[in-house]
């Protein structure tokens, strides 16, 4: 099977009104440098609580992210009107492009150095089993999330900074995010057992 | 509508991911025991095969948007070389050396690239030259 380029086949005259925004919204630019400083804060003071901190804060929201942008907002945002749509999209998008892998970030680096000082990564933890299941979830959802979520997530964006963006570009790209948006929301669920079983044993 | 057709560098990059996150995930797994590096040797390799394969269909593919693609390309690297950087850290940080911190090393070098080769690749599909 091989991919096509697409010569932006239904591009019309009257492109739909959308908002000036910047595909990376650069003012956010510096709340991540902070929230990495702190990370790196964080990691380098070995401090239990910090890295606690960072890990269930940064999974948390990166949980409910996922399962708000799947089941919730995602089916809502592929029903709305093409304008609507637009224009959600156009405010929404680049803010999850800063968002999202910074939350990822924060989650695995905290996760990892707050499991060296619990002992929880050492394959003799009782509960070890859990653990390799949460890598797999992990790593699963990053196959979906950096091969076709975030692809069509920065392709949608260019699509839409051109004068005469394409519909048919646009809802080909949106189906994905939508579905692959659902895909990770999903395995969230199997993050959020895995997670309250490892911190209740 | 005239449509060029492109190497299938999306479905080539999800099976590398999946190699990559594979060996990652073996080498979790097993740590802090011995772990036997060629399992994971072999997925890298695999994987950083599938790396160079897609640069060299996407360098063969005769209607590329290139402009668009390096364009997109470079910032996505800037940022997933941090992003790397900072799980490198942490392996570092928390005593991991030697081959298996070689092959992780590794492995992030080829998601690294990887993944802004795709995103690149996803944005310049779709731009005509």
């Amino acid at each position: 099977m091989a991919d096509i380029a697409v010569p932006a086949p239904g591009a019309v005259a009257e492109a739909p009104p959308r908002p000036a925004f910047q595909i990376v919204p650069l003012r956010g630019l510096p709340i991540v440098a902070a929230v990495l400083v702190g990370l790196v804060v964080a990691i380098e003071s070995d401090k239990l609580w910090a890295l606690d901190f960072f890990h269930v804060a940064g999974g948390g929201l990166w949980t409910g992210f996922d399962l708000f942008l799947g089941f919730v907002l995602g089916p809502i945002l592929g029903r709305l009107a093409i304008p609507a749509r637009v224009e959600m999209t156009t405010r929404l998008m680049p803010k999850m492009l800063l968002i999202m892998p910074t939350l990822v970030t924060v989650t695995l680096a905290s996760g990892w150095q707050l499991g060296h000082k619990l002992g929880t990564i050492q394959s003799g933890y009782a509960h070890h089993g859990w653990i390799v299941a949460s890598y797999i979830v992990v790593g699963v959802m990053a196959v979906i999330a950096l091969s076709v979520l975030e692809p069509a997530n920065v392709a949608v964006l260019y699509e839409l900074k051109k004068p005469r963006p394409s519909p048919e570009v646009i809802q080909r790209l949106m189906k994905r995010f939508i579905y692959t948006a659902g895909i990770t929301g999903a395995m969230q669920i199997a993050t959020l057992i895995i997670m309250t079983k490892v911190a209740t044993a | 509508m005239s449509e060029e057709r492109l190497p299938p560098v999306t479905q080539v990059a999800v099976v590398s991911f999946a190699l990559v996150v594979s060996a990652g995930i073996y080498l979790a797994a097993l740590l802090p025991h011995h772990v036997a590096l060629g399992p994971a040797v072999a997925l890298l390799a695999c994987s950083a095969l599938l790396l160079v394969g897609n640069v060299i269909a996407l360098v063969l593919a005769p209607a590329f948007n290139w402009p668009v693609f390096l364009g997109v390309a470079k910032w996505a690297l800037l940022a997933y070389v941090v992003i790397a950087g900072f799980i490198e850290y942490v392996f570092v940080k928390d005593g991991t050396r030697g081959g298996v911190l070689a092959i992780l090393t590794c492995s992030l070098v080829v998601f690294a690239v990887h993944v802004p080769l795709l995103i690149g690749f996803t944005v310049a599909r779709y731009q005509p030259r």
